[in-house]
């Protein structure tokens, strides 16, 4: 059978997703596809093209390499864009002069910047904000510019106004000629608090403003405005909107708008039948779709029709969320339903920089739109909400502002909603599914997942979905008991009671004793943990080997590809050069990536199993110990320089942190745990982000608890004040083993305190005023922990029994996993990224 | 465990039993294959899967804790967590995965897999 040759012109975004899309449908040797692209670069990211500025390079962006277009058997032609189209011929002619005769066109054309016919705009220091080269010339030039200026206050004049930014140009202007900054996509009010937190950055908005002339010799120096006012300018970046790339297609007598776009259909076909237009060159319905998401609906829709599916184009919703310059912006729905027509609920909170509008129709039922700055957390809910034609609760204000009830936080946020409600937005389920499972006899989460799906995409829907389970449970009258999982009936509290009375020391004991059935991955690592806790026994002790976490079975990070990384402790960030030295060289020797981790410390990367105890041996003959990094354990103190070499510090911080992270190093716990000492109040070590923080005084030592950075960062509490050393320890001994006796497992220190009864207080009584009565019990049960403790790793070197579990193949074991293959970049391996 | 009784077997030996942890798994290599074997010692139990995970395609099966679920055994994969029988490969978590199982016997302490 004779292939259909398909000619795409434009090698942009949409023209690439177009050839992925067919690719992916077609059928072996179905198509022959030629890709002109008037780029030197096959299509990249453009969406996040100021990444570029902030160290992404021109590789990073890029879709796909020249290798996928030739393994897709693609034939592509860069820096070559197609001069002429001759439809009775069908044939096409390039720029370097190639000819290629087609049986189907797909014009990806894309668009051009567009710029005002201002005098002077092709003076030298004026740019447009478009492709990588634009930027690389931006980027060349800015070192000589003091003052910048952008033309345009949509989004990509404020992206390129962010770009002056980052490329030191503090001192620019945002001109826009309408009387407000992203007119199309938000209000007057909402512009005005943008407007304010971009000027509190440092930039300077001139809203109303006309361009008439761009001044300047063979440089621009000034730009003069219609208002008779001027600045004094040295760099400008035009950013004023985009207009469709049509050329050829009108060259060769297609039909295109009045202002530019290639007509087209349902299918996304011009006039001619064999010539397809996607993308923002594409005008359906009178309408340019300047968005990603539309371009690839264009492109599938193609694809689709090509492969003899049937699909159309019927518009696209153009809501937006994103990020401009540090700030939530986003739209959904119809942003600007005139007040007469809709009832508008604003809520306005200028001291937060947070402004939200909603527009509901007149009968109160549906959410029609809105617009969400400085936070937009809910804008997933309500989009799902508008388009779905959602009913609206009650008070319709919860949805921007929350539930205001009188009952805590936690369950709060998820039963207020409506039963319409997306709650696993991967999978499409609504929280009357889930609910409706859970009444249907769905009584764990595991269940919940495998019958609806809902958590099994990204997984983070899952805390809600639990939250439901328990709220629907408990509304139908069931006792609902916070246990493990199905083997055991107790919550990780109560086991660890049980574990500690019944001095039980293995797995299989506890789950003799006290459960049921074989285990399995939720209750095995709880309990391996606890044991832990408890005992401080050498984890890969036989039985308990295989109830560990995988990570833990193998004490290394278990990363993509299969192999391991190798993480030694380097207690409070300080190591000698001799013992860089030593790292670098096993590095060299086992081909390891090397990474310097947040916490201080080095990752070394890309270790094969049955070569950890080799690497272990040498890192253990050359001083160093375990760093836990594969353990729910604490993890590191991290420090500031400390008072011995900084001028500001009051004590010597780096000491402390050794002192304290040698104290709790391997100790156990529910989940994590992370710490840092301050030696004075600049907080370098961000010891307030930590579990467990320690920040200098003049006096002594300030404790602060249960911080976290992670998803939910969360400020930690100042529950201590101007302590000595000897007391500090005293209280982060009660803290710690309060914290391992009584969290559910997996919870981080914040989430322990959140869900505690009578909070921050009442931990705090526990630990400094000892109101339990416990603080004894918390510092010898702590002392016994600290007395156990031996590096896991030493006894693995030592012990050549336990060194057999390290291979990959039981019967070959010196043979290393033949499947795993390494890539290189930037002058080290990497592993082949999975499908 | 099961000895199937078919004419076509072709008993491969892996390994000694006491090469595999109680309550865990190995990987044995057969030509260019990789098989999970895991002595599911509490409930007195052989089982061997393909070691490669369907989801991301990682040979890491063997490396998973394995367990049970309402009295059907399961593994683990480390790296996600998805959860397949032991006994029919199928995935429990919900997707559309399949693990291939095979047979397993044991012969004075001799592990065999019948790779047919």
């Amino acid at each position: 059978m004779k292939k259909i040759k398909i000619v795409v012109i434009g090698n942009g975004m949409v023209g690439y997703k177009f050839c992925e899309k067919l690719m992916s449908k077609a059928k072996a040797d179905q198509f022959e596809v030629v890709v002109f692209g008037e780029e030197i670069r096959p299509a990249y990211d453009r969406v996040h093209l100021s990444a570029f500025f902030d160290g992404k390079t021109a590789e990073d962006l890029s879709m796909a390499g020249v290798d996928w277009y030739l393994n897709n058997g693609i034939k592509l032609h860069l820096g070559d864009p197609v001069q002429q189209i001759d439809r009775t011929k069908k044939t096409i002619h390039s720029y370097r002069g190639i000819t290629e005769s087609y049986d189907y066109i797909v014009l990806a054309t894309g668009s051009a910047a567009f710029v005002p016919s201002i005098p002077g705009v092709e003076k030298d220091g004026v740019f447009v904000y478009r492709t990588i080269e634009d930027l690389e010339m931006i980027r060349a030039y800015a070192p000589k510019a003091r003052k910048g200026a952008v033309i345009g206050g949509g989004l990509l004049g404020l992206e390129a106004a962010k770009a002056m930014l980052d490329l030191g140009i503090t001192d620019t202007h945002v001109i826009e000629f309408a009387p407000r900054l992203m007119p199309r996509q938000i209000d007057e009010a909402g512009s005005k608090l943008l407007q304010g937190k971009l000027e509190a950055l440092g930039l300077t908005i001139l809203t109303n403003t006309n361009t008439l002339e761009i001044a300047g010799d063979k440089a621009i120096t000034k730009m003069k405005f219609a208002n008779d006012t001027s600045i004094d300018v040295d760099m400008l970046v035009i950013s004023a909107g985009i207009k469709p790339r049509d050329e050829v297609a009108k060259l060769c007598g297609l039909e295109v708008g009045q202002r530019g776009g290639i007509v087209v259909n349902e299918q996304m076909q011009t006039n001619d039948p064999f010539v397809f237009a996607i993308g923002e060159c594409a005008l359906y319905k009178g309408m340019i779709y300047g968005l990603i998401a539309p371009g690839y609906e264009m492109a599938e829709v193609v694809a689709a029709n090509l492969t003899g599916g049937k699909k159309e184009f019927l518009g696209f919703d153009m809501s937006t969320k994103l990020k401009l310059i540090g700030v939530d912006v986003a739209s959904f729905g119809d942003p600007f339903v005139p007040a007469n027509e809709a009832r508008v609920i604003v809520y306005e909170d200028t001291n937060k920089g947070i402004y939200k509008r909603v527009n509901i129709s007149k009968d109160g039922k549906e959410l029609l739109g809105g617009i969400l700055i400085g936070d937009a957390e809910q804008y997933n809910m309500l989009l799902q909400t508008c388009k779905n034609k959602i009913v609206l609760p009650a008070n319709p204000e919860d949805l921007i502002l929350g539930s205001r009830g009188g009952e805590s936080d936690g369950g709060a946020g998820v039963t207020g909603l409506p039963d319409d409600a997306m709650i696993c937005s991967c999978e499409s389920i609504s929280k009357g599914d889930i609910c409706q499972a859970v009444m249907d006899g769905a009584e764990t989460v595991d269940k919940i997942k495998s019958c609806t799906k809902a958590g099994t995409g990204c997984g983070g829907c899952v805390p809600m979905v639990k939250d439901l389970m328990v709220h629907t449970m408990k509304a139908n009258g069931k006792l609902v008991r916070n246990v493990v999982c199905e083997h055991f009936a107790y919550s990780r509290q109560e086991l660890y009671d049980l574990t500690k009375i019944g001095k039980l020391h293995s797995y299989d004991e506890v789950l003799t004793a006290h459960g049921k059935g074989d285990g399995c991955e939720v209750c095995k690592p709880v309990v391996a943990s606890i044991i832990a806790s408890l005992w401080n026994d050498m984890i890969l002790k036989k039985g308990n080997d295989t109830a560990q976490d995988s990570n833990d079975r193998y004490l290394a990070n278990i990363q993509k590809g299969g192999t391991y990384s190798v993480v030694p402790r380097i207690p409070g960030g300080e190591i000698t050069p001799d013992k860089l030295i030593v790292l670098g060289q096993i590095a060299k020797q086992y081909n390891l990536y090397t990474k310097i981790t947040g916490g201080q410390r080095i990752d070394l990367f890309g270790a094969h199993v049955g070569d950890l105890p080799a690497i272990w041996k040498l890192l253990v003959d050359a001083g160093f110990e375990s760093g836990h990094a594969y353990g729910k354990a604490l993890r590191t103190v991290k420090s500031c320089v400390g008072s011995t070499w900084c001028r500001f510090g009051l004590h010597d911080s780096v000491s402390f942190a050794i002192e304290i992270e040698e104290r709790y190093r391997g100790l156990r716990s529910p989940h994590k745990l992370k710490s840092a000492v301050s030696g004075c109040i600049r907080e370098c070590a961000e010891a307030q982000s930590k579990d467990f923080g320690i920040i200098a005084t003049e006096k002594g030592w300030n404790l602060y608890v249960c911080g976290n950075g992670g998803s939910k960062p969360q400020h930690a509490h100042l529950i201590a004040t101007d302590l000595d050393s000897a007391t500090l320890i005293k209280y982060l001994d009660r803290f710690l083993m309060f914290y391992i006796k009584t969290a559910d497992p997996l919870t981080r220190t914040a989430t322990w305190l959140n869900k505690m009864e009578g909070g921050i207080d009442y931990l705090k009584n526990v630990v400094i005023n000892d109101s339990l009565g416990i603080a004894d019990e918390l510092e010898k049960e702590m002392q016994l922990l600290v007395d156990a403790y031996k590096c896991e790793w030493k006894e693995v070197v030592d012990s050549p029994e336990l060194q057999k579990r390290f291979s990959h193949f039981v019967n070959v074991p010196t043979e290393k996993d033949p499947t795993i293959k390494f890539e290189s970049m930037r002058d080290q391996k990497k592993v082949v990224d999975w499908k | 465990m099961s000895e199937l009784k078919s004419t076509k077997v072709n008993w491969f030996y892996a390994c000694e039993a006491s090469d595999v942890p109680e309550n865990g798994g190995v990987c044995v290599k057969h030509g260019d294959d990789q098989i999970a074997l895991f002595n599911f010692t509490r409930r007195g139990e052989w089982y061997a899967t393909q070691n490669m995970c369907p989801h991301r395609q990682q040979m890491a099966i063997s490396r998973g804790m394995i367990g049970s679920q309402e009295d059907e055994p399961k593994v683990a994969c480390p790296f996600h967590k998805k959860t397949f029988s032991l006994k029919s490969g199928a995935c429990m978590s919900g997707d559309d995965y399949q693990l291939k199982t095979y047979p397993v016997k044991i012969e004075d302490g001799k592990i065999f897999i019948d790779v047919k």
